[in-house]
Protein backbone atom coordinates (compact mmCIF):
# COMPACT_ATOMS: atom_id res chain seq x y z
CA UNK A 1 0.00 0.00 0.00
CA UNK A 2 1.35 3.47 -1.14
CA UNK A 3 2.06 5.21 2.20
CA UNK A 4 0.15 8.20 1.05
CA UNK A 5 -3.57 5.76 1.52
CA UNK A 6 -2.17 4.71 4.81
CA UNK A 7 -2.41 8.75 5.36
CA UNK A 8 -5.45 8.86 4.16
CA UNK A 9 -6.49 6.12 6.77
CA UNK A 10 -4.48 7.63 9.83
CA UNK A 11 -6.20 11.23 8.68
CA UNK A 12 -9.71 10.11 8.37
CA UNK A 13 -9.71 7.96 11.41
CA UNK A 14 -8.53 10.35 13.46
CA UNK A 15 -10.99 12.50 12.58
CA UNK A 16 -13.41 10.09 13.38
CA UNK A 17 -12.51 9.31 16.54
CA UNK A 18 -12.54 12.94 17.30
CA UNK A 19 -16.14 13.26 16.94
CA UNK A 20 -16.71 10.53 18.23
CA UNK A 21 -14.74 11.02 21.41
CA UNK A 22 -15.81 14.88 21.41
CA UNK A 23 -19.34 13.42 22.41
CA UNK A 24 -18.37 10.91 25.36
CA UNK A 25 -19.38 12.72 28.55
CA UNK A 26 -16.75 13.32 31.34
CA UNK A 27 -18.59 11.05 33.29
CA UNK A 28 -17.14 8.22 31.27
CA UNK A 29 -13.52 9.78 30.72
CA UNK A 30 -12.13 6.51 32.61
CA UNK A 31 -13.67 3.63 30.92
CA UNK A 32 -12.95 5.71 28.07
CA UNK A 33 -9.19 5.93 28.28
CA UNK A 34 -9.07 2.08 29.56
CA UNK A 35 -11.00 1.86 26.73
CA UNK A 36 -8.71 3.35 23.92
CA UNK A 37 -5.48 1.24 25.67
CA UNK A 38 -7.56 -1.82 25.68
CA UNK A 39 -8.55 -1.32 21.79
CA UNK A 40 -4.76 -0.23 21.30
CA UNK A 41 -3.91 -3.58 22.39
CA UNK A 42 -4.28 -4.11 18.22
CA UNK A 43 -0.60 -3.49 18.11
CA UNK A 44 -0.76 -7.50 18.93
CA UNK A 45 -1.59 -8.56 15.40
CA UNK A 46 2.11 -7.03 14.49
CA UNK A 47 3.49 -8.67 17.11
CA UNK A 48 1.75 -11.74 17.03
CA UNK A 49 3.94 -12.19 12.66
CA UNK A 50 6.58 -11.17 14.49
CA UNK A 51 6.83 -14.00 17.12
CA UNK A 52 5.60 -16.68 14.98
CA UNK A 53 7.60 -16.14 11.24
CA UNK A 54 11.02 -17.06 11.40
CA UNK A 55 13.18 -14.40 11.04
CA UNK A 56 15.70 -14.94 13.50
CA UNK A 57 16.03 -15.36 17.32
CA UNK A 58 15.92 -11.29 18.39
CA UNK A 59 13.43 -11.11 16.15
CA UNK A 60 11.38 -14.21 17.73
CA UNK A 61 12.07 -13.02 21.29
CA UNK A 62 11.29 -9.05 20.66
CA UNK A 63 7.82 -10.77 19.37
CA UNK A 64 7.23 -13.13 22.11
CA UNK A 65 7.42 -10.08 24.77
CA UNK A 66 5.49 -7.51 22.39
CA UNK A 67 2.95 -10.05 21.95
CA UNK A 68 3.09 -10.82 25.83
CA UNK A 69 3.01 -7.34 26.70
CA UNK A 70 0.01 -6.35 24.07
CA UNK A 71 -2.22 -9.20 25.34
CA UNK A 72 -1.83 -7.74 29.06
CA UNK A 73 -3.47 -4.83 27.60
CA UNK A 74 -6.18 -6.72 25.56
CA UNK A 75 -7.22 -8.73 28.51
CA UNK A 76 -6.73 -6.49 31.30
CA UNK A 77 -7.80 -3.53 29.39
CA UNK A 78 -11.33 -5.23 28.40
CA UNK A 79 -11.94 -6.73 31.71
CA UNK A 80 -11.62 -3.45 33.50
CA UNK A 81 -13.50 -1.21 31.20
CA UNK A 82 -16.28 -3.87 31.57
CA UNK A 83 -16.05 -3.70 34.94
CA UNK A 84 -16.13 0.38 35.46
CA UNK A 85 -19.13 0.31 32.61
CA UNK A 86 -20.99 -2.30 34.25
CA UNK A 87 -20.99 -0.27 38.08
CA UNK A 88 -22.09 3.30 35.69
CA UNK A 89 -25.38 1.21 34.17
CA UNK A 90 -26.52 0.59 37.82
CA UNK A 91 -30.10 1.25 39.02
CA UNK A 92 -31.27 5.34 38.36
CA UNK A 93 -33.87 6.33 40.20
CA UNK A 94 -35.89 8.76 39.12
CA UNK A 95 -35.81 6.91 36.20
CA UNK A 96 -33.69 9.51 33.55
CA UNK A 97 -31.75 8.62 30.86
CA UNK A 98 -31.09 5.27 29.92
CA UNK A 99 -33.23 3.93 32.92
CA UNK A 100 -34.73 1.54 31.03
CA UNK A 101 -31.57 -0.62 30.13
CA UNK A 102 -30.85 -0.11 33.64
CA UNK A 103 -33.70 -1.69 34.73
CA UNK A 104 -33.07 -4.69 32.30
CA UNK A 105 -30.06 -5.31 34.16
CA UNK A 106 -31.75 -5.11 37.22
CA UNK A 107 -33.80 -8.15 35.52
CA UNK A 108 -30.68 -9.54 34.37
CA UNK A 109 -29.67 -10.27 38.08
CA UNK A 110 -26.73 -8.24 38.85
CA UNK B 1 6.11 -6.79 6.11
CA UNK B 2 4.96 -4.38 3.43
CA UNK B 3 7.92 -5.74 1.23
CA UNK B 4 7.29 -8.95 2.03
CA UNK B 5 3.64 -8.97 1.03
CA UNK B 6 4.37 -6.79 -2.28
CA UNK B 7 6.91 -9.81 -2.87
CA UNK B 8 4.91 -12.73 -2.71
CA UNK B 9 2.70 -12.75 -5.70
CA UNK B 10 6.53 -12.73 -7.85
CA UNK B 11 7.55 -15.93 -6.75
CA UNK B 12 4.50 -17.95 -6.53
CA UNK B 13 3.28 -20.34 -9.08
CA UNK B 14 -0.14 -18.88 -10.05
CA UNK B 15 -2.51 -20.83 -8.23
CA UNK B 16 -0.94 -20.31 -4.51
CA UNK B 17 -0.74 -16.68 -5.82
CA UNK B 18 -4.72 -16.71 -5.57
CA UNK B 19 -4.90 -18.91 -2.83
CA UNK B 20 -2.48 -16.25 -0.54
CA UNK B 21 -4.80 -13.42 -2.02
CA UNK B 22 -7.60 -15.12 -0.57
CA UNK B 23 -6.58 -15.79 2.54
CA UNK B 24 -4.97 -12.22 2.57
CA UNK B 25 -8.42 -10.82 1.64
CA UNK B 26 -10.28 -12.54 4.13
CA UNK B 27 -7.70 -11.50 6.79
CA UNK B 28 -7.75 -7.81 5.58
CA UNK B 29 -12.15 -8.93 6.05
CA UNK B 30 -10.92 -9.48 9.92
CA UNK B 31 -9.57 -5.83 9.99
CA UNK B 32 -12.11 -4.53 8.58
CA UNK B 33 -14.91 -5.91 10.66
CA UNK B 34 -12.91 -5.21 14.08
CA UNK B 35 -12.26 -1.42 13.27
CA UNK B 36 -15.94 -1.36 12.18
CA UNK B 37 -16.51 -2.97 15.96
CA UNK B 38 -14.18 -0.89 17.81
CA UNK B 39 -15.33 2.66 16.76
CA UNK B 40 -18.78 1.63 17.22
CA UNK B 41 -18.01 0.73 20.92
CA UNK B 42 -16.33 3.90 21.70
CA UNK B 43 -19.30 5.29 20.14
CA UNK B 44 -21.01 3.42 22.76
CA UNK B 45 -19.35 5.24 25.34
CA UNK B 46 -21.54 8.81 24.71
CA UNK B 47 -24.25 7.05 26.44
CA UNK B 48 -24.00 5.66 29.81
CA UNK B 49 -26.30 2.65 29.85
CA UNK B 50 -25.17 1.31 26.40
CA UNK B 51 -21.48 0.99 26.95
CA UNK B 52 -21.15 -2.05 28.43
CA UNK B 53 -22.68 -3.32 25.61
CA UNK B 54 -20.98 -2.01 23.10
CA UNK B 55 -17.14 -2.30 24.93
CA UNK B 56 -18.25 -5.89 24.38
CA UNK B 57 -18.61 -5.82 20.84
CA UNK B 58 -15.22 -4.34 20.45
CA UNK B 59 -13.52 -6.95 22.54
CA UNK B 60 -15.39 -9.30 20.18
CA UNK B 61 -13.93 -6.70 17.11
CA UNK B 62 -10.62 -7.84 18.62
CA UNK B 63 -11.11 -11.21 19.16
CA UNK B 64 -11.82 -11.72 15.38
CA UNK B 65 -8.98 -9.82 14.77
CA UNK B 66 -6.48 -11.95 16.21
CA UNK B 67 -7.96 -14.81 14.83
CA UNK B 68 -7.24 -13.47 11.82
CA UNK B 69 -3.89 -12.52 12.37
CA UNK B 70 -2.95 -16.17 13.02
CA UNK B 71 -3.90 -16.93 9.30
CA UNK B 72 -1.16 -14.99 8.35
CA UNK B 73 0.79 -16.93 5.51
CA UNK B 74 4.59 -15.55 7.58
CA UNK B 75 3.83 -16.94 10.55
CA UNK B 76 5.35 -20.30 10.62
CA UNK B 77 5.19 -22.03 14.00
CA UNK B 78 3.23 -20.95 17.17
CA UNK B 79 5.01 -21.87 20.30
CA UNK B 80 6.12 -18.75 21.02
CA UNK B 81 3.22 -17.17 20.11
CA UNK B 82 1.13 -19.31 22.14
CA UNK B 83 3.61 -18.90 25.18
CA UNK B 84 3.25 -14.35 24.84
CA UNK B 85 -1.14 -15.18 24.69
CA UNK B 86 -1.22 -17.27 27.80
CA UNK B 87 1.81 -14.71 29.86
CA UNK B 88 -0.08 -12.14 28.70
CA UNK B 89 -3.30 -13.17 29.82
CA UNK B 90 -2.19 -14.33 32.89
CA UNK B 91 -0.72 -11.16 33.84
CA UNK B 92 -3.37 -9.30 32.41
CA UNK B 93 -6.30 -11.13 34.10
CA UNK B 94 -5.56 -9.88 37.36
CA UNK B 95 -5.02 -6.33 36.46
CA UNK B 96 -8.64 -6.55 34.62
CA UNK B 97 -10.15 -7.98 37.75
CA UNK B 98 -9.03 -7.20 40.76
CA UNK B 99 -7.10 -3.80 40.61
CA UNK B 100 -8.88 -1.59 42.83
CA UNK B 101 -11.01 1.40 41.63
CA UNK B 102 -9.04 3.99 43.98
CA UNK B 103 -5.79 2.40 42.12
CA UNK B 104 -7.26 3.63 38.52
CA UNK B 105 -4.90 5.73 37.54
CA UNK B 106 -1.80 3.88 38.21
CA UNK B 107 -3.29 1.22 36.55
CA UNK B 108 -3.74 2.99 33.08
CA UNK B 109 -0.50 4.59 33.61
CA UNK B 110 1.14 1.45 33.71
CA UNK B 111 -1.20 0.12 30.44
CA UNK B 112 -0.09 2.64 28.28
CA UNK B 113 3.72 1.41 29.16
CA UNK B 114 2.96 -2.07 27.97
CA UNK B 115 0.88 -0.65 24.86
CA UNK B 116 4.28 1.64 24.08
CA UNK B 117 6.50 -1.37 24.82
CA UNK B 118 4.65 -3.82 22.27
CA UNK B 119 4.96 -1.10 19.98
CA UNK B 120 8.63 -0.39 20.26
CA UNK B 121 9.93 -3.62 20.20
CA UNK B 122 8.06 -4.31 16.80
CA UNK B 123 9.60 -1.24 15.61
CA UNK B 124 13.32 -2.47 17.01
CA UNK B 125 12.44 -5.65 15.44
CA UNK B 126 11.63 -4.79 12.06
CA UNK B 127 14.77 -2.53 11.98
CA UNK B 128 17.00 -5.41 13.05
CA UNK B 129 15.38 -7.68 10.18
CA UNK B 130 15.54 -5.28 7.42
CA UNK B 131 19.31 -5.07 8.66
CA UNK B 132 20.29 -1.74 6.65
CA UNK B 133 18.02 -2.29 3.84
CA UNK B 134 15.49 -0.25 5.01
CA UNK B 135 13.47 1.95 2.79
CA UNK B 136 13.30 6.20 3.78
CA UNK B 137 10.02 5.87 4.32
CA UNK B 138 9.68 2.92 6.39
CA UNK B 139 12.46 4.29 8.48
CA UNK B 140 10.34 7.65 8.92
CA UNK B 141 7.92 5.17 9.92
CA UNK B 142 10.15 3.64 12.30
CA UNK B 143 11.61 6.36 13.85
CA UNK B 144 8.43 7.99 14.92
CA UNK B 145 7.49 4.42 16.60
CA UNK B 146 10.54 4.07 18.45
CA UNK B 147 10.53 7.49 19.71
CA UNK B 148 6.84 7.81 20.39
CA UNK B 149 7.52 4.86 22.10
CA UNK B 150 10.13 4.95 23.91
CA UNK B 151 9.33 7.69 25.61
CA UNK B 152 5.81 6.56 26.79
CA UNK B 153 7.78 3.59 28.05
CA UNK B 154 9.65 5.69 30.39
CA UNK B 155 7.25 8.67 30.97
CA UNK B 156 4.43 6.41 31.70
CA UNK B 157 6.36 4.12 34.51
CA UNK B 158 7.55 7.52 36.14
CA UNK B 159 3.72 8.87 35.75
CA UNK B 160 3.17 4.71 37.69
CA UNK B 161 5.72 5.53 39.93
CA UNK B 162 4.22 9.03 41.02
CA UNK B 163 1.37 7.80 41.20
CA UNK B 164 1.75 4.80 43.08
CA UNK B 165 4.23 7.12 45.49
CA UNK B 166 7.70 4.88 45.25
CA UNK B 167 8.48 8.46 43.06
CA UNK B 168 8.28 11.69 44.18
CA UNK B 169 4.77 13.78 43.92
CA UNK B 170 6.24 16.71 43.90
CA UNK B 171 8.08 18.17 41.04
CA UNK B 172 11.26 17.64 40.69
CA UNK B 173 13.40 20.68 39.00
CA UNK B 174 17.08 21.81 38.87
CA UNK B 175 18.64 24.57 37.02
CA UNK B 176 18.65 24.75 33.69
CA UNK B 177 16.33 22.12 33.08
CA UNK B 178 14.28 22.92 30.06
CA UNK B 179 17.18 23.42 28.41
CA UNK B 180 19.11 20.29 29.10
CA UNK B 181 15.33 18.96 27.98
CA UNK B 182 15.16 20.61 24.57
CA UNK B 183 18.55 20.20 23.89
CA UNK B 184 18.20 16.56 24.16
CA UNK B 185 14.83 16.25 22.35
CA UNK B 186 16.64 18.96 19.56
CA UNK B 187 19.22 15.76 18.99
CA UNK B 188 17.12 13.13 19.09
CA UNK B 189 15.24 14.58 16.58
CA UNK B 190 18.04 15.79 14.38
CA UNK B 191 18.97 11.93 14.82
CA UNK B 192 15.73 10.76 13.55
CA UNK B 193 16.13 13.00 10.20
CA UNK B 194 19.63 11.97 9.39
CA UNK B 195 18.34 8.62 9.94
CA UNK B 196 15.52 8.91 7.37
CA UNK B 197 18.30 10.64 4.94
CA UNK B 198 20.24 7.39 5.47
CA UNK B 199 19.17 4.28 7.49
CA UNK B 200 22.16 2.24 7.65
CA UNK B 201 23.35 3.54 10.84
CA UNK B 202 22.26 0.78 13.28
CA UNK B 203 24.26 2.25 16.40
CA UNK B 204 22.02 5.71 15.59
CA UNK B 205 19.20 3.60 15.91
CA UNK B 206 19.51 2.37 19.09
CA UNK B 207 21.28 5.96 20.42
CA UNK B 208 17.60 7.28 19.49
CA UNK B 209 15.61 4.72 21.18
CA UNK B 210 18.15 4.91 24.39
CA UNK B 211 17.62 9.41 24.32
CA UNK B 212 13.82 8.73 23.77
CA UNK B 213 13.52 6.63 26.79
CA UNK B 214 16.05 9.74 28.87
CA UNK B 215 13.45 12.22 27.53
CA UNK B 216 10.19 9.75 28.79
CA UNK B 217 12.12 10.25 32.19
CA UNK B 218 13.00 13.87 32.08
CA UNK B 219 9.66 14.39 30.78
CA UNK B 220 7.43 13.57 33.95
CA UNK B 221 10.23 14.35 36.66
CA UNK B 222 9.45 18.02 36.60
CA UNK B 223 5.65 17.49 36.96
CA UNK B 224 3.65 17.36 39.94
CA UNK B 225 0.56 15.32 40.85
CA UNK B 226 -2.07 17.27 40.41
CA UNK B 227 -0.95 17.48 36.74
CA UNK B 228 -1.21 14.27 36.01
CA UNK B 229 -4.46 13.86 34.38
CA UNK B 230 -2.70 16.33 31.93
CA UNK B 231 0.51 13.78 31.73
CA UNK B 232 -1.49 10.89 32.12
CA UNK B 233 -3.81 11.85 29.29
CA UNK B 234 -0.91 12.74 26.76
CA UNK B 235 0.78 9.84 27.06
CA UNK B 236 -2.10 7.57 26.32
CA UNK B 237 -2.04 9.82 23.03
CA UNK B 238 1.33 9.24 22.57
CA UNK B 239 0.89 5.48 23.11
CA UNK B 240 -1.63 5.58 20.05
CA UNK B 241 0.77 7.80 17.91
CA UNK B 242 3.57 4.97 18.59
CA UNK B 243 0.58 2.37 17.27
CA UNK B 244 0.06 4.17 14.19
CA UNK B 245 3.64 4.29 13.50
CA UNK B 246 3.70 0.83 13.69
CA UNK B 247 0.91 0.54 11.32
CA UNK B 248 2.92 2.35 9.06
CA UNK B 249 5.77 0.78 9.36
CA UNK B 250 5.27 -3.09 8.57
CA UNK B 251 1.54 -1.53 5.93
CA UNK B 252 -1.09 -2.42 8.30
CA UNK B 253 -4.30 -0.45 8.38
CA UNK B 254 -6.09 -1.82 11.67
CA UNK B 255 -3.51 -0.29 13.45
CA UNK B 256 -3.18 3.05 12.24
CA UNK B 257 -7.34 3.21 12.73
CA UNK B 258 -6.71 2.27 16.02
CA UNK B 259 -3.88 4.12 16.69
CA UNK B 260 -5.63 7.59 15.53
CA UNK B 261 -8.39 6.62 17.17
CA UNK B 262 -6.47 6.31 20.64
CA UNK B 263 -4.39 9.25 19.57
CA UNK B 264 -7.38 11.77 19.01
CA UNK B 265 -8.61 10.72 22.23
CA UNK B 266 -5.80 11.39 23.95
CA UNK B 267 -5.04 14.36 22.80
CA UNK B 268 -8.42 15.40 23.48
CA UNK B 269 -8.52 14.73 27.11
CA UNK B 270 -5.22 16.18 27.22
CA UNK B 271 -6.53 19.81 26.05
CA UNK B 272 -9.81 19.58 28.03
CA UNK B 273 -7.94 18.89 31.19
CA UNK B 274 -5.25 21.91 30.33
CA UNK B 275 -8.38 24.22 29.35
CA UNK B 276 -10.22 23.10 32.85
CA UNK B 277 -6.99 24.34 34.23
CA UNK B 278 -6.80 27.54 32.30
CA UNK B 279 -2.95 26.18 30.78
CA UNK B 280 -1.54 25.62 28.16
CA UNK B 281 0.46 22.44 27.40
CA UNK B 282 3.20 24.11 27.40
CA UNK B 283 3.14 25.47 30.93
CA UNK B 284 2.10 21.99 32.10
CA UNK B 285 5.02 20.07 30.50
CA UNK B 286 7.63 23.22 31.54
CA UNK B 287 6.27 25.08 33.96
CA UNK B 288 6.55 22.62 36.77
CA UNK B 289 3.29 24.40 38.40
CA UNK B 290 3.75 24.75 42.43
CA UNK B 291 7.40 24.14 42.51
CA UNK B 292 8.27 27.89 43.84
CA UNK B 293 4.76 28.95 45.66
CA UNK B 294 3.98 32.39 44.60
CA UNK B 295 1.69 33.08 47.83
CA UNK B 296 -0.77 35.55 47.45
CA UNK B 297 0.84 38.51 49.85
CA UNK B 298 -2.29 40.09 50.31
CA UNK B 299 -3.41 36.89 51.95
CA UNK B 300 -0.58 35.93 53.77
CA UNK B 301 -0.90 39.05 55.81
CA UNK B 302 -3.63 40.45 57.85
CA UNK B 303 -5.03 38.26 60.73
CA UNK B 304 -8.14 36.57 59.45
CA UNK B 305 -9.43 33.74 61.11
CA UNK B 306 -11.24 30.93 60.09
CA UNK B 307 -14.08 29.65 61.89
CA UNK B 308 -13.74 25.76 62.96
CA UNK B 309 -17.21 23.63 63.47
CA UNK B 310 -17.95 20.68 65.45
CA UNK B 311 -19.31 17.34 63.54
CA UNK B 312 -22.68 17.68 65.75
CA UNK B 313 -23.62 21.22 63.83
CA UNK B 314 -22.86 20.15 60.62
CA UNK B 315 -24.81 16.70 61.72
CA UNK B 316 -28.01 19.41 62.56
CA UNK B 317 -26.96 21.23 58.92
CA UNK B 318 -27.54 18.51 57.12
CA UNK B 319 -30.61 17.08 58.45
CA UNK B 320 -32.37 20.18 57.77
CA UNK B 321 -30.97 20.99 54.54
CA UNK B 322 -32.93 20.79 51.60
CA UNK B 323 -30.73 21.38 48.86
CA UNK B 324 -27.28 19.97 49.47
CA UNK B 325 -23.93 19.84 47.17
CA UNK B 326 -21.31 17.40 47.69
CA UNK B 327 -17.65 18.39 45.82
CA UNK B 328 -15.12 15.83 46.19
CA UNK B 329 -11.70 16.18 45.31
CA UNK B 330 -8.04 14.19 45.41
CA UNK B 331 -8.46 14.39 49.56
CA UNK B 332 -11.98 11.79 49.13
CA UNK B 333 -9.49 9.28 46.85
CA UNK B 334 -6.61 9.61 49.14
CA UNK B 335 -9.27 8.55 52.37
CA UNK B 336 -11.52 6.41 50.15
CA UNK B 337 -14.21 7.73 51.57
CA UNK B 338 -16.22 7.56 49.04
CA UNK B 339 -18.64 4.57 50.61
CA UNK B 340 -18.82 6.57 53.55
CA UNK B 341 -19.91 9.43 51.44
CA UNK B 342 -22.71 7.52 50.31
CA UNK B 343 -23.97 6.50 53.32
CA UNK B 344 -24.01 10.01 54.61
CA UNK B 345 -25.68 10.92 51.29
CA UNK B 346 -28.89 8.48 51.84
CA UNK B 347 -29.58 9.36 55.55
CA UNK B 348 -29.72 12.78 54.14
CA UNK B 349 -32.19 12.10 51.60
CA UNK B 350 -34.21 10.07 53.71
CA UNK B 351 -34.88 12.94 55.80
CA UNK B 352 -36.29 14.44 52.50
CA UNK B 353 -33.11 16.10 51.22
CA UNK B 354 -31.51 16.12 47.55
CA UNK B 355 -27.52 15.17 47.37
CA UNK B 356 -26.14 16.22 44.40
CA UNK B 357 -21.73 16.14 43.48
CA UNK B 358 -20.33 18.50 41.65
CA UNK B 359 -17.25 17.45 40.04
CA UNK B 360 -14.67 19.19 38.44
CA UNK B 361 -12.88 18.00 35.44
CA UNK B 362 -9.58 17.68 37.12
CA UNK B 363 -10.68 16.91 40.57
CA UNK B 364 -8.63 13.56 41.75
CA UNK B 365 -5.44 12.11 39.12
CA UNK B 366 -6.98 11.16 35.86
CA UNK B 367 -9.82 12.30 33.77
CA UNK B 368 -13.23 11.09 35.64
CA UNK B 369 -11.39 9.98 38.80
CA UNK B 370 -14.32 11.18 40.78
CA UNK B 371 -17.38 9.45 38.67
CA UNK B 372 -15.40 6.25 38.78
CA UNK B 373 -14.91 6.52 42.54
CA UNK B 374 -18.62 7.17 43.31
CA UNK B 375 -20.37 4.83 40.73
CA UNK B 376 -17.80 2.78 42.92
CA UNK B 377 -20.05 3.42 45.80
CA UNK B 378 -23.16 2.88 44.11
CA UNK B 379 -23.86 6.87 43.54
CA UNK B 380 -26.66 6.69 40.54
CA UNK B 381 -24.33 8.54 38.12
CA UNK B 382 -27.69 11.12 37.53
CA UNK B 383 -26.79 12.66 40.84
CA UNK B 384 -23.19 13.22 39.35
CA UNK B 385 -22.96 16.84 37.28
CA UNK B 386 -20.36 18.60 35.58
CA UNK B 387 -18.68 21.64 36.12
CA UNK B 388 -21.15 23.88 33.80
CA UNK B 389 -24.23 21.88 34.70
CA UNK B 390 -23.82 22.40 38.75
CA UNK B 391 -22.88 25.99 38.26
CA UNK B 392 -26.13 28.29 38.50
CA UNK B 393 -27.31 26.09 41.64
CA UNK B 394 -25.06 26.91 44.46
CA UNK B 395 -26.73 29.88 45.01
CA UNK B 396 -29.53 27.42 46.09
CA UNK B 397 -27.62 24.79 47.95
CA UNK B 398 -28.61 24.48 51.84
CA UNK B 399 -25.02 23.37 52.45
CA UNK B 400 -22.17 22.88 50.35
CA UNK B 401 -19.60 19.96 51.84
CA UNK B 402 -16.22 20.29 49.98
CA UNK B 403 -14.78 17.01 50.88
CA UNK B 404 -10.63 17.06 50.21
CA UNK B 405 -10.90 19.63 47.29
CA UNK B 406 -9.17 22.85 47.37
CA UNK B 407 -7.71 24.84 44.36
CA UNK B 408 -10.71 23.74 42.36
CA UNK B 409 -13.10 26.06 44.80
CA UNK B 410 -11.14 28.64 45.04
CA UNK B 411 -12.65 32.47 44.23
CA UNK B 412 -9.47 33.83 43.73
CA UNK B 413 -9.48 32.37 40.10
CA UNK B 414 -12.64 34.66 39.70
CA UNK B 415 -11.57 37.59 41.51
CA UNK B 416 -7.95 38.17 41.83
CA UNK B 417 -5.88 38.79 39.01
CA UNK B 418 -2.85 38.28 40.77
CA UNK B 419 -3.61 34.81 42.04
CA UNK B 420 -1.64 31.96 39.92
CA UNK B 421 -4.76 29.99 39.51
CA UNK B 422 -6.57 33.41 38.11
CA UNK B 423 -8.59 32.69 35.12
CA UNK B 424 -9.24 28.67 35.84
CA UNK B 425 -12.92 27.64 36.08
CA UNK B 426 -13.83 26.85 39.17
CA UNK B 427 -16.80 25.51 41.22
CA UNK B 428 -18.76 28.88 42.83
CA UNK B 429 -19.30 26.91 45.90
CA UNK B 430 -18.81 30.69 47.90
CA UNK B 431 -22.50 31.55 46.46
CA UNK B 432 -23.84 28.51 48.72
CA UNK B 433 -25.57 29.78 51.85
CA UNK B 434 -23.62 27.09 54.06
CA UNK B 435 -20.40 26.10 52.61
CA UNK B 436 -18.57 23.41 54.93
CA UNK B 437 -14.53 22.17 54.30
CA UNK B 438 -13.69 18.83 55.27
CA UNK B 439 -9.86 19.23 56.01
CA UNK B 440 -6.98 17.72 57.43
CA UNK B 441 -5.03 20.99 58.18
CA UNK B 442 -4.81 24.93 56.75
CA UNK B 443 -1.85 23.67 54.26
CA UNK B 444 -1.86 25.24 51.00
CA UNK B 445 -3.30 23.38 47.97
CA UNK B 446 -1.41 21.76 45.23
CA UNK B 447 -1.01 24.97 43.70
CA UNK B 448 0.87 26.53 46.81
CA UNK B 449 -2.29 29.06 46.98
CA UNK B 450 -3.98 30.11 49.98
CA UNK B 451 -8.08 29.84 49.48
CA UNK B 452 -9.91 32.89 50.23
CA UNK B 453 -13.04 30.30 50.63
CA UNK B 454 -11.69 29.38 54.14
CA UNK B 455 -11.80 32.55 55.40
CA UNK B 456 -15.46 33.54 53.82
CA UNK B 457 -18.25 34.26 56.21
CA UNK B 458 -19.95 31.44 55.34
CA UNK B 459 -17.57 29.13 55.12
CA UNK B 460 -16.63 26.49 58.42
CA UNK B 461 -13.75 24.34 58.94
CA UNK B 462 -14.46 20.55 60.16
CA UNK B 463 -10.80 19.55 60.23
CA UNK B 464 -9.48 16.06 60.73
CA UNK B 465 -8.87 12.82 58.60
CA UNK B 466 -11.91 12.62 55.78
CA UNK B 467 -13.06 9.59 56.44
CA UNK B 468 -13.36 9.90 60.19
CA UNK B 469 -15.35 13.45 59.62
CA UNK B 470 -17.68 11.76 57.71
CA UNK B 471 -18.33 8.42 59.58
CA UNK B 472 -18.81 10.72 62.64
CA UNK B 473 -21.08 12.85 60.76
CA UNK B 474 -23.16 9.33 59.88
CA UNK B 475 -23.30 8.79 63.71
CA UNK B 476 -24.14 12.49 64.47
CA UNK B 477 -26.75 12.78 61.54
CA UNK B 478 -28.93 9.51 63.08
CA UNK B 479 -29.19 10.86 66.30
CA UNK B 480 -30.76 14.46 65.21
Amino acid sequence: MLIITLLFVFILAGFVGYFVITRVPPLLHTPLMSATNAISGISLVGSLVLAGSDRGNVATWLGFIAVTAATINVVGGFLITDRMLKMFKQRLPGGGEGGKDAAKTDAGGR
Amino acid sequence: MLALLLQVPEHAAPGAAASVGLREGLIQATYLAASVLFILGLYSLTKPARAQRGMQLAALGMLVAIVGTLANEHIVRYEWIAGGLLLGAAIGYPLGMFVPMTAMPQRIAVSHMFGALAATLVGVAEFQILGGQVPHATMAALGFEVMFGALTITGSFMAFGKLQGFVTGTPVTWRGQNAINLTLFAATFGIFVYLVASPDHPALFYAMVAMSLAIGVLMVLPIGGADMPVVVSLLNSYAGLAASATGFAIGNTVLIICGALDGASGFLLSVLMSKAMNRSFGNVLFGAFGAAPTASAALAEGDRTVRSVTAEDVAVQLAYAREVIVVPGYGMAVAQCQHQVRELASLVEKRGGTVRYAIHPVAGRMPGHMNVLLAEANVPYDRLYDLEEINDKFEQADVVLVIGANDVVNPAARTDPSSPIFGMPILNVDQAKSIIVLKRSMAAGYSGVENELFYHERCAMLFGDAKTSVQTLIGDIKEV
